[in-house]
């Protein structure tokens, strides 16, 4: 294959973007489009893939429809999913074996097939097209809504809809202190957690003396439970490119640098390869377009340290040193990489930016809640129907996030808390359901946005549980650097393990809150200072079940082992062998139809015949042999 | 392990000698030799003039790099917060349990690694197990037996 022309100049660049477009509105084959990003192949999106390109072929319509292969669509409970247009027509849960009939149904004959359809967990009511479903319904999608439309392997799909017009248009009318004004009056602020104003980092980076300067795009999404990042660099990897190079210019920066977590094969794949397009078209490297504009970006994955989210840490990492944060000021935007000024923004910010500087800041100011502008990604995970990324303004609810957009919890078990923000964050009860979500507000409520993990929780989470959880997390990633991180984190882990265990006492509680304080006071940076947060929200919202766990040596969701067994209801056990056949250590008793034993002596409280068990009848009691042993003391 | 002082000092010089590059040399020696051979490190200090306690210290630090051997698959339990609230742990004990090894050992036969990953991003598949690179979605305690078995004569 010939490799595509450079493009020379603006004018270049703004004829390809016209004759991709062009290229597109006259294509007028229906368009299929199958959901591929990590999750999706996992559950065998590229599988239907196969198959739809066989039937397509046996139907002799290869030629005549268009497969496009694209990133995550958002909705990851519906996976592998399909849009198929013109129409819009959604169907989830697409299996190869389906394929012949979409093909059939509704390529030729344009029918429906209702089984593929998504059903709503709460009305039972079918929905045909993305716009009628309820996950999507209430979204915002300006900044991930692209990832249907492209493949973004391809980066004509990305100039077909206009992308990279957006640089042009920078390049040619706006100087650099405009495009910070303008990112200033969007009152865009990072997505990674802190919320800094992103404006104002460019500006004091674009202030600095020293050469060359650098941006790196912090594509280390570490907190568990968040994955906006990864989706939007696997689906639409251009945009967040993009955005960087604007950034570049605005501050004058000649180097950039993705920082991307090693995890994600299917991130740094695409992004690699959209580097590789860019610099093959002519879009990286000296005098860009002829404007004057020296930018070039290369790659650096992480080796698997959460602490280097951190931007010092980040730097020390791709210098090949120590992933360890150092003492800041001098801040990055002064003295970053290479000691030169760099600033650093996270991908779902990179992304964000070339939207606002197409529409004006004004238009993204209008959006969200006076101090929180724009539209913010969650990871909505856990507990909960729908399951997937959900990009609302920000000041949506709790609530409306929770159960218009996610459909509530499954199993009609009850909403217990929804922990935001990662290991930084905290846990907020139904008390807090109505709280619009802004920087502020989840401050306030002794969480913080964070990158914009939200696991729901249902009453089968224990929050003692989930506080070990997170500083098991956090010991084992405190770099080790201050103290009051390395040895508070371990300590509260400590202290939290024994009151799982039923062995905690009377004054834990206040012996984990002082701890707390002196990890948050003494830490040097946002991970030791926040690092108490899950333990501390937990605290102030769920203390009644640390005192059970304490006091009465109970755990009320039944799930931490020392204090629980598991045990056989005789009124609703048929007899099936299922937890039997399950049980690896072979401690129930029982045959055909009878009702089931376990051997409590010999039961390992693994949980096979409670997740075997379709009749519910195995259950989580309180182990009781561990209060006869505390009444006898 | 036979470690060809040639195909590091490959990987130094496609990195271009340069000492900031180090991470990406080791996590190249990593991905051919599956671990982080001794020899290899101390070829890596000699050749990029490093000396070798930090090219060890950078090794330690982070959390995908191995000093030892890993077996011929390996099986990657996911411990992300999502994962977690839907049973992770539980099929991490299975694992455990049904090799024989705690996570972050090889069996004796060498035919698997057990390791733990923070969070792989699939949140909505959870609970996640990845082998070989291939993601095993909702994955349960029953399931552990046949994954195994699936890999064994592999």
């Amino acid at each position: 294959m010939k490799a595509p022309a450079k493009l020379k100049t603006l004018k270049d660049l703004e004829q390809t973007i016209a004759a991709q477009k062009r290229q597109r509105a006259t294509d007028e084959r229906p368009v299929v489009t199958v959901s591929a990003g990590t999750c999706g192949r996992a559950r065998g999106s590229l599988k239907v893939l196969d198959a739809l390109n066989a039937s397509l072929r046996k139907a002799k319509l290869d030629k005549k429809v268009n497969i496009r292969v694209t990133g995550c669509h958002g909705f990851c409970e519906a996976e592998p999913n399909l849009i198929i247009h013109p129409g819009g027509l959604f169907y989830q849960k697409v299996d190869p074996k389906h394929a012949e009939g979409i093909v059939v149904e509704t390529i030729k004959n344009k029918k429906t097939i209702k089984s593929l359809l998504y059903k709503d967990p709460i009305t039972g009511k079918s929905a045909a097209k993305e716009k009628t479903i309820s996950f999507y319904k209430k979204q915002k999608r300006i900044v991930l809504g692209d990832n249907a439309l492209i493949d973004p392997t391809r980066i004509d799909d990305y100039l077909a809809i206009g992308g990279y017009g957006t640089l042009a248009k920078v390049l040619s009318k706006m100087p650099p202190d405009k495009v910070i004004a303008e990112v200033k009056t969007s009152g865009l602020r990072g997505r990674g957690g802190a919320g800094f104003p992103t404006g104002l980092k460019w500006e004091l980076a674009r202030k600095q003396k020293a050469e060359p300067k650098s941006i790196i795009c912090n594509a280390d999404e570490g907190d568990p439970g968040a994955y906006m990042d990864r989706s939007l660099l696997e689906g639409n990897p251009h945009r967040v490119l993009e955005g960087m190079m604007i950034g570049a210019f605005a501050i004058g920066a000649s180097e950039g640098v993705v920082f991307v977590r090693d995890e994600y094969p299917l991130a740094v794949k695409h992004v690699t390869m959209a580097i590789e397009a860019l610099r093959e078209r002519g879009l990286l490297g000296k005098n860009i377009l002829g404007t004057g504009f020296d930018f070039d970006l290369q790659i650096a994955k992480g080796a698997g340290a959460f602490v280097c989210g951190e931007e010092t840490a980040m730097i020390a990492s791709i210098e090949g040193y120590v992933g360890e944060p150092r003492q800041r000021p001098p801040y990055p935007a002064e003295k970053g990489l290479n000691g030169k000024p760099t600033v650093i923004n996270n991908v779902e910010t990179w992304g964000t930016v070339p939207l606002i500087l197409a529409k004006g800041g004004a238009w993204f100011a209008k959006i969200g809640t006076e101090s929180s502008k724009g539209t913010k990604i969650f990871a909505l995970v856990g507990k909960i129907n729908n399951t997937g990324l959900v990009e609302v303004p920000m000041g949506t609810t709790l609530r409306e996030v929770i159960y218009e957009i996610g459909g509530g919890i499954p199993g009609g078990k009850k909403f217990k808390a929804v922990q935001t923000g990662g290991p930084s964050g905290g846990c907020l009860p139904t008390s807090k359901l109505d709280l619009p979500i802004d920087y502020e507000s989840l401050t306030a409520a002794g969480s913080i946005m964070g990158s914009g993990g939200m696991i729901v929780m249902d009453d089968k989470t224990c929050m003692v549980d989930l506080a070990k959880y997170f500083l098991n997390f956090l010991r084992d990633e405190s770099c080790g650097k201050c103290i009051s991180c390395r040895e508070g984190t371990q300590r509260m882990y400590e202290i939290v393990t024994r009151i799982a265990e039923g062995k905690g006492k009377p004054d834990d509680i206040e012996l984990l809150e002082e701890l707390a304080q002196a990890c948050k006071d003494a830490s040097m940076c946002g991970l030791g200072q926040t690092a108490a947060n899950p333990v501390l929200s937990t605290l102030r919202y769920f203390r009644k079940e640390f005192e059970a766990h304490i006091k009465e040596k109970r755990c009320p969701a039944g799930v931490c082992k020392s204090l629980i067994r598991y045990a056989v209801l005789p009124d609703k056990c048929t007899g099936c062998l299922s937890c039997k056949k399950a049980c690896p250590n072979d401690c129930i008793h029982g045959t055909l139809r009878e009702v089931h034993l376990i051997d409590q002596e010999k039961c390992i409280k693994c949980g096979a015949c409670y997740e075997a068990c379709r009749f519910e009848a195995v259950e989580t009691q309180r182990d009781e042999a561990i209060v006869i042993m505390e009444g006898a003391r | 392990m036979d470690v060809q002082t040639e195909s590091v000092n490959a990987f130094v010089r496609k990195h271009k000698n340069q000492k900031k590059a180090l991470i990406a040399i080791l996590q190249d020696i990593q991905a051919e030799y599956k671990y982080l051979p001794r020899e290899a490190l101390q070829q890596v200090s000699r050749s990029l003039g490093v000396p070798l306690i930090d090219v060890i210290g950078v090794a330690t630090f982070y959390r995908a790099f191995s000093l030892k051997p890993r077996g011929r698959h390996v099986i990657t339990v996911c411990l992300g917060t999502a994962c977690h609230v839907r049973g992770g742990p539980k099929i991490l004990e299975e694992f455990e349990r049904r090799l024989g090894i705690a996570a972050g050992d090889t069996t004796g036969d060498g035919i698997f690694t057990l390791e733990t990953v923070a969070c792989l991003g699939c949140c909505a598949i959870g609970p996640v197990v990845v082998i070989d690179g291939d993601y095993h979605a909702q994955t349960s305690i029953r399931k552990a037996e046949a994954i195994i078995k699936q890999y064994m004569n592999k």
